[in-house]
């Protein structure tokens, strides 16, 4: 059934703000920004906008969005839970309307003031009993409070089982931030980075330090999805979606999947890269560039491994050989990713992928046909393949 | 009594036997009590057989070290840094995340021998920590 959507949709716009540490307007404001640049990206009037997606954690719910930018009647609105696991599930709710019917043009979002307003790992406090409050209410007392404390338990087991090294997560750190040099929008452009200022960069939770988090940013992202059809007669070259899907498996926590057997691999990523591959007909071989999720370094090196493109504890090797620098095997968040460019919780990512298969990256490498993305590790979580028409 | 700085775990009904348990000086972990598969964290079903009958049985403390973080930053009120968080096999099988003390942080190591010991804050609020086994190889 799911080969019911391969194909069908594309990317057709990508609207985005202005990337800040203050954006002085409400969220809002940058989910319409956003929007309306999307739209004007694609060649499509607003009013064309029959339905919306964006994250259970956005704040901007879809209708005022709709009044905001001037949309008509809405056949689809809907919002993904689990973070930054929503990114590119919200693509796969579009694609699913999209493909059956239900919605012709959908606006996929997330805008937030992740720097100046709600940050993200804030905690929780109140009397409310949910499952969720109860499932983060075994981590919280102990002083588990924030995202890179939930991870870095992951983080360690793994490089303790792979012999992966600081210097390892720092030459992630440096490939992106290398990227961010030719990308303006990036907070870190014209700020490079060396391995000696990766290893002398504050210890965070251990083994992580402070350049293997990603930023806290105030912007918005927007990407407007319509039939492949309809991409076609619109002003960019489609970004078809020849997969995408959503993943969780047993055993399944946000950001604590603690119990299970093993902790050294990423389940529901590899699940993800089943199902997608299975979906698009196409596998690892296939595959010229990617934004893989990047809240944190050692979660690009997992990720090698659940998509497929080396063997359990090879991803170290495919850091070393370089294979995520422009001319290696597989360049990875040519725009800075969220280390570098910006952090709209993997939206800009899948922004990045359209990009990347329009041939207008910053660092766009030569001859790229297909491009992964994924949504956040350690969460439920998705995959998405965009290819050339 | 004193304030405390720690933030409290919400009382439902899924999870606050537990924490009376360890109010009174006990790490539980939750049996199923048709499949008897032990089970953390505690559940309203489970997961291998589907029956909703549960008690529960008191660990032995005892456990080896699957993994850990040493926080240093952001440091909230109230909690020693460098902060010892770790991952503990429980010898019963199931797998606990807590807090290491009574061990430096350079001598944190993977498959160390811990046992638990039940922490009590100003508050009286009781929450199991580990420390490195009696005994174990320092």
């Amino acid at each position: 059934m799911s080969h019911a959507l391969k194909d069908k949709a594309a990317i057709a716009g990508i609207g985005l703000t202005e990337f800040s540490k203050k954006s002085g307007v409400s969220e809002l404001s940058l989910a319409a920004q956003a929007t309306l640049a999307a739209c004007e990206d694609a060649g499509l009037p607003p009013s064309e906008i029959d339905g919306f997606v964006s994250y259970t954690l956005d704040s901007t719910d879809e209708i005022e969005l709709a009044r905001t930018v001037g949309a008509n009647d809405l056949k689809l609105f809907t919002k993904v839970n689990y973070g930054g696991g929503a990114a590119v599930g919200t693509i796969l709710h579009a694609v699913m309307a999209v493909a059956t019917g239900v919605a012709d043009n959908v606006i996929c979002y997330r805008a937030m003031n992740g720097r100046s307003g709600q940050r993200m790992g804030q905690g929780i406090s109140g009397q409310i009993v949910s499952s969720d409050l109860v499932h983060w209410s075994w981590y919280m007392p102990y002083g588990m409070l924030t995202p890179g404390s939930w991870i870095a338990m992951i983080a360690n087991k793994y490089m303790h089982r792979y012999g992966v090294t600081s210097e390892d997560l720092g030459r992630v750190a440096i490939s992106q931030r290398n990227y961010a040099q030719s990308n303006p929008r990036s907070f870190f452009y014209g700020k490079p980075l060396t391995m000696e200022d990766y290893l002398a960069s504050k210890m965070i939770a251990e083994p992580l330090r402070l350049y293997d988090f990603c930023q806290e940013t105030d912007g918005g992202c927007a990407i407007l999805v319509t039939s492949a059809e309809r991409a076609r007669d619109l002003k960019q070259k489609p970004a078809v979606i020849r997969g995408v899907v959503q993943a969780s498996t047993r055993g399944q926590e946000q950001m604590t999947s603690y119990y299970r057997e093993e902790l050294d691999s990423l389940p529901e990523m590899e699940l993800a890269a089943r199902l997608v591959y299975e979906q698009s007909g196409l596998g690892p071989d296939d595959i010229n560039a990617a934004c893989l999720y990047d809240a944190f370094t050692s979660e690009i090196i997992m990720q090698l491994e659940s998509f497929g493109f080396c063997g359990r504890g090879e991803g170290v090797d495919m850091v070393r050989d370089g294979a995520l620098d422009i001319d290696g095997r597989l360049p990875n968040n040519t725009h800075g990713g969220l280390l570098s460019e910006a952090y709209i919780h993997g939206m800009n990512s899948i922004a990045e992928g359209a990009r990347l298969v329009r041939g207008t990256s910053t660092s766009q490498p030569e001859g790229v046909e297909h491009v992964l993305v994924s949504s956040g590790v350690g969460v439920p979580t998705g995959a998405l393949i965009l290819g050339r028409d | 009594m004193a304030q405390s700085f720690r933030m409290k775990p919400p009382m439902g009904e899924d999870n606050g036997w537990w924490w009376q348990e360890a109010a009174a000086g006990r790490l539980a972990i939750q049996r199923c009590t048709q499949c008897q598969t032990l089970r953390h964290p505690p559940r309203p079903a489970c997961g291998e057989c589907h029956s909703f009958a549960w008690d529960h049985v008191t660990a032995s403390g005892r456990g080896t070290l699957c993994s850990f973080t040493i926080l240093h930053h952001p440091q909230f009120p109230g909690f020693d840094y460098p902060l010892i968080i770790i991952l503990v096999d429980l010898e019963e099988g199931t797998r606990f995340t807590s807090q290491l003390i009574n061990c430096a942080a350079e001598d944190v190591a993977f498959d160390m021998a811990v046992e638990m010991v039940m922490h009590e804050d100003p508050d009286g609020f009781r929450l199991p920590m580990f420390q490195p086994a009696k005994g174990a190889a320092a």
